[in-house]
């Protein structure tokens, strides 16, 4: 039976520095740290000695960089129960748990605010002259990715094999609705063709169908296994071949799509034979023919598109959700994904232009394709990239998706509210609401655990095994009475000395 | 079709498929074109002042 489909975002921002030749370790510390003063729940950096703010050629950031902050070490948990540190040289946000695909699209816009916040900070805090920007896309266009990734709940049930096989012809095929567009091409292994337009950030770095990899030799499905919870119980399936949407509607398909497939893969309901032969070769094909009209091969022999597969899917979703009690998510939200995915599909096969202001990759086509017969340019302009890089902006003046008029799932006045206050229905709310209450007395916290110090007595760990408890209905009126952290392991009901469960 | 989940915050025009006329649904729409040129006009004015500068530049350490 289909497990709840417990889900979140992960996002590395692309940043980029004017003025100053700073690298992306420390400029990306200046944006996460910003966040710090006015916003800041918990830490756990290490406060010593690095100096990341002394730079060879005479500019001292000491008086804009927290002394205390360390760059590799710059990790905290927000207060809406998010994650936001610093990964691989970017900015990284990583959403609370959310029970619904809305919620996850709307901690995904939270996740947007809070890095434009950090940025505005940032800047306001660097001399004249320099000045840091934050994209919310994929690539550099010079062979460099970085990701967006999703995580779903699953059940351990179902062999990984089995899984990942089916998962694959989804993750090829959705593109054509939550691929966010990119003007040329390029290789994992270094040679890039600014020509052209293509569906896909990402497509062009899968080298392998399945595997351990997030950073070379990218797989289509990828097998890290770490739950994050009961590993008896659950996979975390974490997902890399997807790129960061601006379009809150494209988010929510990507979602939504992938938590139903997901549920009928639990359920024994994905399609016979949907199987697709060389899954690497494919998702470039799929992603470099805007036409859509590009067939790829099926494991049985037969030729398909992008949209074939996903007319399969979404029929076949379809009779899982009108057939099946449990399905992961509620039949309303369900619904609502089916009736979405179906009209998108339809409205690509009659006319993509139609869907500019809801999926990414066509509304960035009429931009670069506008611009480019307005002005006569050959293809391969770097005009047109940058057209492409400024779609992302972070900066809501220079952004070009919100020329876009795009369509929005959220409200703003929601979207600022999830910056600070976690979902109600997973145990991001425990998270959230300790770490906003008791920041000084948290020594550590993780998606599964939280360490506290009550000042009496030994560190205690309380441990979060199960994403669907903390809830607010189960802790939310024991944190509101308690009046101090000893008070609230007292009534947690901690069964040892160290440790207790949420 | 059920009641969404979500409802669109702002309604914005043309937003729906549904919404667009049968006709216009397999030929150019002129709304649609109208709308690109304003927001084409904006574009000089958003976009970097050395545009292949900042491509130049916009170089990213990878990450996952």
């Amino acid at each position: 039976m289909a497990i709840a489909k417990v889900c979140g975002i992960e996002t590395e921002y692309g940043i980029h520095v004017t003025g100053l030749d700073l690298d992306p370790v420390t400029a990306s510390s200046l944006i996460v740290s910003a966040y710090k003063d006015s916003n800041w729940g918990t830490t756990n950096f290490d406060l010593s000695s690095e100096n990341p703010s002394s730079d060879a050629r005479g500019v001292n950031l000491d008086d804009y960089l927290d002394p205390t902050i360390d760059s590799k070490m710059l990790n905290t948990v927000l207060g809406n129960g998010a994650r936001y540190y610093v990964d691989h040289a970017h900015p990284e946000y990583s959403s609370p748990e959310c029970r619904t695909i809305r919620d996850a699209v709307l901690y995904d816009v939270a996740g947007e605010h809070i890095v434009r916040e950090s940025m505005n900070k940032a800047n306001g805090r660097l001399p004249d002259g320099v000045d840091i920007s934050l994209f919310k896309n994929n690539s550099d266009g010079k062979c460099n990715s970085y990701g967006c990734h999703e995580n779903y709940l699953v059940s351990r049930e179902i062999p990984f094999s089995q899984l990942a096989a089916m998962i694959t012809s989804h993750f090829v095929s959705r593109q054509i609705f939550c691929g966010a567009g990119k003007v040329g091409r390029e290789s994992p292994t270094g040679s890039t063709d600014p020509r052209g337009y293509q569906i896909s950030q990402r497509s062009d770095f899968f080298e392998e169908v399945i595997g351990l990899e997030t950073t070379m030799k990218r797989p289509i499905v990828n097998t890290r296994d770490e739950p994050h919870c009961d590993a008896l119980k659950y996979r975390r399936l974490h997902v890399i071949a997807g790129d960061a949407n601006m379009s809150q509607y494209a988010t929510f398909l990507k979602l939504g799509t992938t938590a139903l497939i997901l549920s009928m893969i639990e359920d024994g309901c994905f399609p016979e034979n949907l199987f697709i032969a060389h899954p690497v070769h494919a998702i470039k094909q799929i992603s470099l023919d805007p036409s859509l009209s590009t067939t790829v091969l099926l494991a049985d022999g037969r030729r398909i598109n992008a949209l074939g597969i996903q007319q399969m899917l979404c029929e076949k979703a379809s009779e899982y959700i009108s057939s099946h009690e449990s399905i992961g998510l509620t039949h309303q939200e369900a619904q609502s994904i089916i009736d979405e995915w179906s009209s998108t599909l339809g409205a690509l096969q009659r006319n993509p232009d139609l869907l500019q202001t809801k999926i990414d990759w066509i509304a960035k086509r009429r931009l670069v394709n506008g611009f480019q017969s307005r002005h006569n340019l050959d293809s391969g302009d770097p005009k047109l990239k940058a057209i492409d890089l400024m779609y992302h902006a972070i900066d809501e003046h220079k952004c070009l998706a919100n020329k876009m008029s795009l369509l929005k799932l959220v409200s703003l006045e929601d979207s600022h509210a999830a910056t600070h206050i976690p979902p109600k229905d997973t145990r991001a709310y425990f998270r959230g609401l300790v770490v906003e209450k008791w920041p000084d007395h948290i020594v550590n916290a993780n998606w599964d655990s939280i360490v506290f110090d009550a000042d009496n007595g030994p560190l205690r760990k309380v441990e979060m095994n199960e994403p669907l408890r903390g809830t607010q209905e189960l802790v939310g009126p024991i944190i509101e009475q308690c009046a101090s952290v000893s008070e609230l392991l007292a009534r947690l009901g901690s069964n040892s000395d160290s440790t207790g469960t949420v | 079709m059920s009641e969404r989940v979500f409802k669109p915050v702002a309604k914005k025009q043309k937003q729906e498929v549904s919404e667009v006329p049968e006709e216009v649904q397999t030929s150019p729409n002129q709304e649609i074109v109208d709308d690109i040129d304003s927001i084409l006009d904006q574009i000089d004015e958003v976009l970097e002042t050395n545009a292949d500068e900042f491509v130049k530049s916009y170089v990213q350490k990878g990450g996952q």
